[in-house]
Parts: structure tokens; C-alpha cells; sequence
């Protein structure tokens, strides 16, 4: 195991989020205080509580999910689409590393960025509502597992892009309606009886509910089929990066 | 001296069909500085790739101080430096972040102290905090040289490496060239520059079209393949080759005053006694003898010209 190789990458790509705290910071924060003013004022001025839980208090986990699954997308996509498009790729892949350490450097590196901002936007939260964390292990456990899932599918993204284009594709046009599909600002229950149905195919929904029930131990599913889901996500994303690396498609001609 | 690169039958075709690499066998002793020439498109570029790791051979074996670079990666690669042909580098970088990442990935433990006398061999150690997009091209290539050297590799190869360069940092290239040598590295360079593998290589490969059409000792080379012209000043002006010397392989000289003849220096007969006592017999007087040997440049073009007929 290349352990330096590893420490190296994840210190480089960090570097770069250093070099833009400012933005990373801030764009979390503004964005979540504007969630709050639209939905928990507006829309939660009409509903009073979900399931016994306060609509401001409600969202609060979607919201961070929100953030933390197209962070981490954002992040590991160009961590690895830009120095695919620059052309530095070429020492990575000349560098004695294998691809689990390869991608231990990146994933990690964007999901600590990703979890960073999660962070900032549940203490961003809290100036706007009261909120309890009824699990904290769990929560934290469920937050690194969504950071380092999406990340590794990311990472597949930024490989698989041609082109900025491509890029932007999948997080706009996949994954923002699936994490907002995903009950991020409801609860599932509300839906009409076929709508539910169809919400349960969405990887997402676990994801949300498992991080709400860790907050205000109530979920849409069972806790253990959201654990069971990610790791089943977090598993096929692995496979999906084992394989490429084999091949080296979209890397190694 | 043993081989510290050996390449075996190595075949690429890409998937558009192009074929690259046409079998390709090698061998490289440890310590020594080849170059590899070929015009553009003769897989230079392809053969280094695959050796360091970019480019999977489509089949054939390649092995770096015996460790086989598919089974052995980790090995093999610990040892090799790349110095693009490209300049890729990330452009917000700072210069010191860069080559201290290279080190890294290479799997060696942080020497501030080599990194700094690379830096300051490469005139870029007043650059270390600079960002990659404030650099000149001149500077972004040694900063690619920088983190070739970075991690001590004992086989380096240089794409092209003075493609586009300045007078000044040719000349620190080929100095520190000699000075790896002196340490023990081995240098494979891929030009299109006789000049180049004229002045630095110990020997030399020629390649096109995806074969390696010879390696020889590059003084061999020259000897070898080298056809030698002996330019006849005369001292009277002549109209064309004087019938008397017909049936020399002579050409009349560009001023009018003198008279080419080429032969070959290999061969066992030059022909040079017979067209001397030719010359005094017809009455034509020397003024001046000047000798001229082809150029590496020259014996290139009759290669790649000989292998297209």
C-alpha cells in the first residue's frame, strides 16, 4: 500500500479547497439560509408539523443531504474530469499506485469537503430552528456513508465526461430530482398511494430517511434497508471504479 | 552491462484501428543515453506511454530492471521519470505544490532539501511559490522536468524535450543530462532533432511507422551508414562534369567551380585513386579538397526513404 501516495493526493486536492474556503464556505451558508426563508417561512408558515416535528426542524436533514450529495458529486467529478482535461492524468497513471489508493485520495479528499459543508450547513441550521439529534452516531455514520458514496459516483462521472457539458449532466438532470424526490422537504407519507410506490426505486429516499430517522427517530423505511441501500450503492460504485481502472476505459487508451 | 529496459514484441493498434506499434523489440543497458528518432506518427510517443503505464499494449512485454510493468507496476514504475511532450500542469498550482506531489505519489518520503536543489538546478527555485499559469513555457517545461526528477527515478525518459525551447534551456537540459548519466541514470529520448541524439546519445534507434529500424552505436551509425562527399575545388570554372570524368559518380558544384563526388566510406572500393589519377590525366587543376560526411540527419532520410521502397 502506498500510503504516501494516498496522503499526497488527498493533501493536494484539499490545497485547492483551502485556497477557496471563502466560497465553499459561504456558498453553503447563503444557500442554506435562503432555503430556509422559501420553505421553512413561507411554506412552513402553512405546515405546522410533520409527524410531530416542526417543519423548519423537518427539512433540515434533507437540506444537508441536498448539499452533501451534490457537493460530493461536484467535487470528486472534477477532482478527477479536470486533470483528465488538462492532461495531468498522465502521472497518475504512471505513478506506482493502484486504484484503490488512486481513489482513496480523491474520494476522500471530496467527501471531506463534502462532509465539511454538511457541517456548516446543520450549524447554519441551528440559528434558524431548534433541532435534537436523538442518534449523533448514526448520524455522523449515515452522513460519511452519503459523502463517500456520492463521491466514489462522482469520481465515475468525472471519468466518464468528455466534456464540461457532460459534466453538469447527471447532477442536473438525475440527481437533483431524485434528492428532491427523495423526500428531502416531505415526508413520503404524504404522497398519493402511487407516488409512494414509485418513491421507494429512489437510492435517495433511503438516504434521507435514514439521516431523519438518525435526527428525530422517525423514517419513511426501516433504518436497516437505508444502511442496507447505501452499502449496496457504495458497493456497485466500487465495482463500477474497479472495473475502469481494469480497463482503463475513458483513462488509458 | 545488463538490460535495465527490455521490450519484447510490442504490439499496439488503437481502437480507430491505427496501428502503432508493429512489434517492437528492445533492449536498453543500464546507464546509457538512446535516442530514439522518427518523424511525427512513428510511435515514439506510443512506446514510451506504454512503458510508463499510460497506454495498455495491445500485446508484446515490457520489463524495467526485470520487473514486468503489468505484473510488477509498483516496481517497475518506482524507477521510471516522465518528461512529457505536453506541458500539463495544472495551471493554479503553486510549483513547489506540484513537484512535491509528484514525490508523493511516487510512494518517497518528503526531502525538502532534494527538492530544493532540483528547483535551484532548474533556475526555478525563485518560482517555487509562483503559480503554474505565471510561468513562461520555457519555465512550465522545467517544472516538468522537476517533477520528473522529483522522485529519483533511475530510468527517465524525455519526450521531445526540447521541442519549442529556448537556446538556454536546451543547453541546461543537455547538462543535465550528462550529469544523471554520471549518476547512473538511463536516459531514453525521443526527438525528431539529429542534432539532438547527435550531440547526447550514446546510441542510437530509428524509428517509423511503428518499427524500430536499427539501433547501432551511434559513431557506428555514422560510420556505418555515413556517405562521405568530397567536393573537388578547381581552379578553373567547368561547364557541367568534364567528359573525360563521365564515368565518375560526379556532380558539377553549385558555383561552377567544382566538382561533387559522393561514395560510400563502408564500401571496399571508393573509387577516389581512379578519379585522382582521372583528374591529373585530364588536366584540370586543383585548387582545394574539402571532405563532408552525411549528417545523422541525412542517414535518417535514406533509412525511412530505403524501408518505403
Amino acid at each position: 500500500m502506498n500510503i504516501t501516495a494516498i496522503r499526497a493526493i488527498y493533501r493536494y486536492e484539499m490545497m485547492r479547497f483551502f485556497r477557496t474556503l471563502l466560497q465553499s464556505f459561504l456558498s453553503p451558508v447563503i444557500s442554506t439560509s435562503l432555503y430556509f426563508v422559501v420553505f421553512g417561512a413561507a411554506i412552513g408558515s402553512r405546515i405546522q408539523e410533520v409527524e410531530g416535528v416542526s417543519y423548519g426542524a423537518f427539512i433540515v436533514p434533507g437540506l444537508v443531504m441536498l448539499s452533501v450529495i451534490t457537493q460530493s458529486i461536484s467535487n470528486a467529478s472534477f477532482a478527477i474530469y479536470f486533470p483528465k482535461f488538462i492532461g495531468t492524468t498522465y502521472e497518475i497513471l504512471s505513478a506506482p499506485v493502484s486504484f484503490l489508493e488512486i481513489v482513496t485520495g480523491y474520494v476522500g479528499a471530496a467527501a471531506t469537503k463534502a462532509l465539511f459543508i454538511g457541517l456548516v450547513i446543520l450549524a447554519t441550521s441551528t440559528l434558524f430552528v431548534d433541532i435534537s439529534v436523538a442518534h449523533p452516531v448514526a448520524m455522523i455514520a449515515f452522513l460519511l456513508l452519503t459523502c463517500l458514496s456520492f463521491s466514489l459516483m462522482g469520481f465515475i462521472i468525472g471519468i466518464w465526461a468528455k466534456n464540461f457539458e457532460q459534466l453538469q449532466l447527471v447532477p442536473l438532470l438525475i440527481v437533483t430530482p431524485l434528492v428532491f424526490l427523495g423526500g428531502s422537504f416531505y415526508s413520503v407519507n404524504m404522497l398519493p398511494p402511487v407516488w409512494q410506490t414509485i418513491a421507494l426505486f429512489n437510492p435517495v429516499l433511503y438516504l434521507i430517511s435514514g439521516f431523519r430517522w438518525a435526527f428525530f427517530g422517525l423514517a419513511d423505511v426501516p433504518v436497516g434497508m437505508s444502511l442496507f441501500a447505501i452499502a449496496v450503492f457504495t458497493g456497485v460504485c466500487m465495482g463500477v471504479i474497479w472495473w475502469i481502472f481494469r480497463t482503463g476505459w475513458r483513462l488509458r487508451v | 552491462m545488463s538490460a535495465i529496459l527490455s521490450i519484447h514484441d510490442l504490439k499496439k493498434s488503437y481502437a480507430s484501428g491505427q496501428v502503432a506499434l508493429k512489434g517492437v523489440t528492445l533492449e536498453i543497458e543500464r546507464g546509457e543515453i538512446i535516442a530514439l528518432l522518427g518523424p511525427n506518427g512513428a510511435g515514439k510517443t506510443t512506446l514510451i506511454s506504454i512503458v510508463c503505464g499510460i497506454v495498455n499494449a495491445s500485446s508484446g512485454s515490457v520489463t524495467v530492471d526485470g520487473f514486468d510493468i503489468q505484473r510488477d507496476y509498483r516496481a517497475a514504475r518506482k524507477l521510471i521519470g516522465l518528461v512529457p511532450q505536453e506541458v500539463a500542469l495544472e495551471p493554479f498550482e503553486k510549483v513547489w505544490n506540484t513537484v512535491r506531489l509528484s514525490r508523493g505519489l511516487f510512494g518517497k518520503q518528503r526531502d525538502d532539501a532534494l527538492l530544493e536543489r532540483i528547483l535551484r538546478r532548474l533556475s526555478l527555485w525563485d518560482k517555487r511559490d509562483a503559480r503554474i499559469n505565471e510561468l513562461s513555457g520555457g519555465m512550465k517545461r522545467r517544472v516538468l522536468i522537476a517533477k520528473a526528477l522529483s522522485h529519483e527515478p533511475r530510468v527517465l525518459f524525455l519526450d521531445e524535450p526540447t521541442a519549442g525551447v529556448d537556446v538556454e534551456l536546451r543547453k541546461d537540459m543537455w547538462d543535465i543530462v550528462a550529469e544523471l548519466r554520471a549518476e547512473g541514470v538511463t536516459i531514453i529520448l525521443t526527438t525528431h532533432y539529429i542534432e539532438e541524439a547527435e550531440a547526447i546519445a550514446d546510441r542510437v534507434g530509428v524509428i517509423a511507422r511503428g518499427e524500430i529500424l536499427l539501433v547501432e552505436e551511434k559513431a557506428a551509425l555514422m560510420e556505418r551508414m555515413g556517405r562521405k562527399h568530397i567536393v573537388l575545388q578547381l581552379a578553373e570554372a567547368v561547364e557541367g562534369v568534364p567528359p573525360a570524368l563521365a564515368h565518375h559518380r560526379l556532380e558539377p558544384g553549385a558555383d561552377g567551380h567544382s566538382l561533387v563526388y559522393t561514395y560510400d566510406a563502408r564500401g571496399p572500393r571508393t573509387g577516389l585513386t581512379q578519379l585522382l589519377n582521372d583528374l591529373a590525366a585530364s588536366g584540370l587543376r586543383l585548387k582545394d579538397v574539402q571532405t563532408r560526411q552525411s549528417s545523422l540527419e541525412e542517414i535518417f532520410v535514406d533509412l525511412v526513404r530505403e524501408k518505403a521502397e
